[in-house]
């Protein structure tokens, strides 16, 4: 009886796991649509340079194509994590979520140095319209990373205090969608914002 | 330092205003009344364990309500102080500031913190019963969802006795409200009390739609729901879609309010049209997230008072999808006059027309509901049929308007405040009335006095007349939208003076529902039945109020208008009983956690109001500080054992 | 004590009825048009009017007959079907009745909104079209005449029975320029400069008014149009030249600083103001996407088109 009574908790338990990663896709869309009318916005603003310098005079390729590469990686080892998470191997799952974290944070890292540098030339949120919405658009999804950073953090403790079950599972099949989503976000920046930028 | 006390506070508060001073006094006592009452009567652990950590959709949605009928006083006041001023020419009863804040804070709070909370109150109330579920997909989300619009709300409403309000009217449109023409708190204020309580709506986009898709009772498939959980659903739908952009929007305002920024600025090359565009992006799909639900009470209320099935019912689902389609080319209607050119005014005018056409079927399916049914006339029917007056006049209005070179006479004139008032009032907030009556008993076990809600019914019908029918003409008479006060030169004084009598006989609409309410509570005839309507859909299944879990047992419910088809069956002689073996049922645990991250996003946005960044920082810390402590609860569910729901039961005199 | 209510309710729409009349006909401005502009929009209005009207009468029609027909009282002998919810005949009735009212007043709204774009009325006249700047301020109007070099605040005098080009900028958040009795209103925007054409058909003072809520002093952006005989005009530009001091940069500046100011006159201005305006505002930045809703088509008043101080023609892109 309390078996019966187990297994059908446990079922139960999954069908709510699953639905938290259904509605998890659904606040993909909405933040997609933040992300979306930044964009937009960013295209209507992208001349209006005032007096202040164009992107074709500020952009940088070289550091943004390192973090492009670094974001990309750090996005193939999130998908070893989940790859690990599948074996069932927690301690595999840890360190695939460390490297990750340290190449979020490289991301970061050299996403502040390039906007400091950009504000040292003179160019700030304040010059003109197309960097009030270049720093807007590129400064959201930084400030997204960072906040996956802290969350997958808080996953890895969890990990440690509570193993692998089916809670921490969708835990990290939801934070894996999470840093993907931002991935492809990124492309699209470093496709419209820098190399559109430059050419 | 008393001369810095004063001078800090003649900026933080206002000053200057007698009207002020007294709703300073009157927010002082009434808070010091409900904590003596708390206290003498030792009712805090009760508020914490009952209300402020609650998870039950059902009390989630009696929140809302309340709260939502609060703004309703305070947006009607603002709404009565207008009418006033404008009652005759050259009146000194509001100075032009004060009148701009007025206005301004009536739209925003009538439509985000009166007709959403109301709506997303129906919402919690009505879709789980009738869908035949025990919760939503996410109630602790559902509680996050209620308080981040309590503590938007809360913050926006401080606004007008500490730091000023915005007064650049309901879409604070820039450059108006950038920092060269609005310089105080305002707009912040507006900025942030709308983004936090926005954050609970998106959430409750995502929660209903999940909850409509997914848990539905065994056997019910789409096209056999409740037309009203059909309506949620499309605005849902419509939520998720939309909201985010207004977020985005607003946060842009703010930055450049805040880091000097130049999105929609005069300077620094920005472009306020940019702004016009994206807000009416969000803008106008907003008014069908809250039209939609209102169609879908009135589907539930004619079909149940003309003892009748619903006319046309594929055709009703039909509608509320191709509405919500074609919302999203509409736009560009609000600003006809901005330039766009003869391709797209022609554009949108033709899709704004187009709207008319699923929403007219609508119409003519709840009339030939009612042919050849049995009318009977509640007083949700009066407010349906108040409704179907009302609306169709709007809806015509709105015809007329989408015309655009029409527009270029009729835009920003009081033709456009009379026919945004009728399809509002007429649509959203008679059906809101009628869905707050239909669905009282199944809240509280009782039902609302007849003979009240009567009164109150013809003094906001015909109020609504008297008030918004001068408004037409004096559209024609080329009275300009937000004038804090006019001359006699144009011949516009008699008509103001009538609108005025019609906004005071809403009031004692108003007024008329308060005292129902409070009667009712005390001399309401009590709901013993459950089913106090001889409803059609689930939620008339179970007992009034519905106990906690909803469902004793879950129902197989594979017909339309599922309880009425039960109901005949239980009629039939050959009917037995189906003997069922109750389960333990399962049920989320209160938090205290949605409670204390919205408070702390109320000190950031208090914070970011007034760009005292400590604050934000404390704010902000505490948010993050709250949503790790809710990833680490693990432990946030339990069980209620049989023995319970036979008890429960059997105590609403259900045997199961 | 209901039939005392009763008796009241029908007091109302007398009363109504007495208010709406008590304010005069003249004073119903959009429904008495004095220019062609109008007058175009007028047509559609009461067009339209007319059609919706006759919805909503039918709607009432069948409302208030089925509330009567069909209500619960126990000896109602109309018929009473509780499943009857399926009509293909009369659905596709109301579905097509309403489409078909959709293609008409479409097709209504198009012709006109083309119409107006390609200023319908406007090429034929034998006039040379007169140029007049607005530049809406808080809270002022300030009208430069690039034709005749004159300016004037919250007053502007046009000849009448000639197409008046007005070319609308603002120095202020955007407001709207409206004068009902000739036409419909446009925006006024930062950095751009927008065309309306409106005509007066016959002399007399036309009532305009801001129309976009634009601050504290919104509410008195009232200003006066007044169309003179051509002959009348002409003296009165002649009599600003001689007798109004001139707007200078400086008094400009003043002009345009928040506050609310009498109507004024000026014999001169600074050369190529109302184009510094726009191009203050960011005029630079919208040559690519430039919208004006009276100029989309190319064959749009071209000979008009040359602005007399030489300014760019930020305003005049007709490439697009």
């Amino acid at each position: 009886m309390m078996s019966a009574i187990t297994s059908q908790h446990d079922h139960h338990v999954e069908e709510l796991e699953s639905l938290k990663v259904t509605g998890f896709w659904i606040f993909l869309v909405t933040d997609c649509l933040i992300f979306g009318t930044l964009f937009a916005t960013y295209a209507v603003l992208v001349n209006h340079i005032a007096n202040g310098p164009s992107g074709k005079e500020i952009f940088e390729l070289s550091g943004v194509t390192w973090e492009t590469f670094i974001l990309l990686t750090s996005s193939f080892t999130s998908g070893l994590a989940m790859l690990a998470m599948h074996k069932g191997n927690k301690k595999q799952i840890i360190n695939w979520l460390i490297v990750t974290i340290l190449l979020g944070m490289s991301f970061v890292g050299l996403e502040v140095r390039e906007f400091a540098q950009m504000v040292d030339e003179g160019a700030t949120i304040s010059t003109s319209a197309f960097l009030t919405a270049f720093f807007t658009l590129v400064g959201t999804h930084g400030l997204h990373v960072s906040l996956g950073i802290l969350w997958m953090i808080g996953l890895i403790i969890q990990l440690f205090q509570r193993g692998l079950n089916v809670k921490t599972k969708r835990k990290l099949t939801v934070i894996g969608l999470y840093w993907h989503f931002l991935d492809v976000v990124w492309i699209f920046i470093f496709t419209i914002v820098y190399l559109m930028g430059v050419m | 330092m008393w001369e810095k006390i004063k001078d800090f506070s003649s900026g933080f508060f206002v000053t200057g205003e007698p009207m002020i001073y007294g709703a300073d006094v009157a927010i002082v006592l009434v808070s010091l009344a409900i904590v003596y009452v708390l206290t003498r009567y030792k009712k805090w652990g009760w508020l914490w364990r009952e209300w402020l950590t609650t998870v039950d959709h059902k009390k989630i949605g009696i929140m809302y309500i309340i709260a939502a009928l609060l703004m309703l006083f305070r947006g009607g006041v603002d709404a009565l102080l207008m009418r006033t001023q404008l009652a005759l020419p050259n009146q000194h009863f509001l100075d032009s500031n004060h009148y701009n804040e007025i206005f301004t804070t009536h739209g925003t709070i009538m439509i985000l913190f009166m007709a959403m909370p109301l709506m997303f109150g129906l919402f919690n109330i009505a879709v789980p019963l009738q869908i035949g579920a025990r919760d939503v997909a996410y109630p602790f989300l559902n509680a996050v969802s209620f308080w981040m619009f309590f503590f938007g709300a809360l913050l926006f409403n401080l606004s007008f006795v500490i730091g000023g309000s915005p007064n650049a009217g309901w879409l604070s449109y820039p450059p108006l409200s950038e920092i060269p023409y609005s310089s105080g708190p305002g707009q912040n204020f507006y900025v942030w009390g709308i983004n936090i309580s926005g954050i609970g709506s998106t959430a409750t986009g995502i929660n209903f739609l999940v909850t409509i898709l997914k848990m539905r009772a065994p056997g019910m498939k789409l096209m056999k729901m409740p037309l009203f959980t059909w309506s949620v659903l499309a605005s849902c739908i419509l939520i998720i879609f939309t909201f985010p952009v207004f977020t985005a929007t607003l946060a842009m305002l703010y930055i450049d309010r805040f880091l000097g920024g130049h999105f929609f600025t005069m300077t620094g090359a920005g472009n306020p049209m940019m702004y016009i565009n994206l807000i009416w992006m969000w803008g106008h799909p907003e008014v069908y997230i809250v039209v939609l639900p209102a169609f879908g009470i009135f589907s539930e209320v004619v079909a149940t008072f003309s003892k009748k099935k619903i006319f046309g019912y594929k055709s009703m689902v039909f509608s509320l999808i191709l509405i919500s389609v074609i919302s999203y080319f509409t736009w560009a209607h609000h600003f006809f006059t901005m330039g766009a050119g003869a391709d797209v005014n022609t554009f949108f005018a033709i899709a704004t027309m187009a709207i008319a056409i699923p929403t007219g079927v609508k119409i003519f399916n709840w009339l030939f509901t009612m042919y050849k049914g049995r009318i009977e006339f509640s007083q949700p029917m009066l407010w349906t049929i108040g409704f179907i007056v009302c609306f169709v006049i709007g809806g015509a209005t709105g015809v007329m308007l989408s015309i655009a070179p029409a527009d270029y006479q009729y835009h920003n004139s009081y033709f456009l405040i009379a026919h945004f008032h009728n399809t509002l009032i007429g649509g959203v907030v008679f059906a809101y009335l009628a869905g707050l009556i239909y669905w009282w008993p199944k809240m509280f076990g009782f039902k609302l006095n007849d003979r009240l809600g009567k009164w109150a019914f013809w003094f906001w019908n015909i109020g609504f007349y008297v008030c918004f029918l001068p408004q037409y003409a004096l559209g024609f008479m080329g009275m300009t939208r937000r004038l804090y006060t006019y001359g006699w030169d144009r011949g516009w004084a008699p008509l103001n003076f009538v609108s005025t009598i019609g906004a005071f006989l809403m009031g004692i609409g108003f007024i008329f529902q308060a005292v129902q309410i409070i009667y009712s509570i005390k001399h309401g005839e009590k709901d013993t039945t459950g089913d106090p309507w001889n409803g059609r859909t689930l939620e008339w299944s179970i007992p009034s109020p519905a106990p906690h879990y909803n469902f004793a047992v879950v129902p197989y419910a594979p017909e339309q208008d599922a309880w009425w088809e039960m109901k005949k069956k239980m009629q039939d002689p050959d009917y037995k009983k189906e003997k069922v073996e109750l389960e333990p049922i399962h049920m989320p645990k209160n938090t205290g956690i949605p409670f204390i991250m919205s408070f702390f996003w109320f000190i950031a946005g208090f914070g970011f109001t007034f760009e005292w960044v400590w604050m934000i920082v404390v704010g902000l810390i505490g948010v993050a500080a709250t949503m790790f402590a809710r990833s680490f609860q693990y432990d946030d569910d339990y069980y209620i054992p049989v023995e319970e729901i036979k008890e429960t039961e059997s105590a609403m005199g259900r045997v199961v | 004590m209901i039939q005392k209510w009763l008796k009241w309710l029908k007091v109302l729409p007398a009363a109504i009825f007495a208010a709406m009349t008590l304010a005069g006909c003249e004073n119903y401005v959009v429904l008495q048009p004095k220019g062609p502009v109008a007058k175009t929009e007028y047509d559609l209005i009461v067009f339209s009017a007319i059609v919706c009207l006759g919805i909503i009468l039918v709607v009432f029609a069948l409302l208030f007959y089925i509330i009567w027909r069909y209500r619960d009282k126990p000896d109602n002998k109309a018929p009473y079907q509780p499943e009857w919810d399926d009509n293909k005949t009369i659905e596709i009735i109301w579905w097509a009745i309403p489409i078909v009212i959709c293609m008409i007043l479409g097709y209504s709204t198009a012709k006109t909104t083309y119409a107006l774009a390609k200023g319908t009325g406007f090429h034929d006249s034998d006039k040379q079209p007169v140029t007049i700047q607005a530049t809406s301020l808080d809270w002022k109007w300030l009208f430069t005449y690039p034709d005749d070099k004159v300016a004037s605040v919250n007053e502007v005098v046009i000849p009448a029975g000639v197409p008046v080009k007005f070319e609308l900028t603002t120095d202020a958040p955007m407001n709207s320029f409206w004068v009902p009795s000739l036409g419909g209103q446009i925006y006024t925007m930062p950095g751009m400069s927008m065309g309306l054409y409106l005509k007066a058909d016959k002399p007399g003072v036309y009532y305009g008014s801001g129309a976009n809520f634009s601050g504290e002093g919104f509410a008195h952006m009232k200003f006066k149009v007044i169309a003179k005989p051509e002959n009348e005009y002409k003296q009165w530009v002649a009599q600003v030249k001689k007798s109004s001091p001139a707007l200078t940069e400086k008094g400009y500046e003043t002009l345009s600083k928040p506050g609310l100011t009498d109507k004024a006159f000026y014999s001169s201005y600074p050369n190529g103001l109302f184009e510094k305006i726009v191009k203050k505002n960011g005029g630079d930045f919208y040559k690519m996407h430039h919208m004006d809703t009276y100029k989309t088509h190319p064959d749009f008043g071209k000979d008009s088109m040359k602005d007399e101080n030489g300014g760019s023609d930020m305003n005049m892109d007709m490439s697009h």
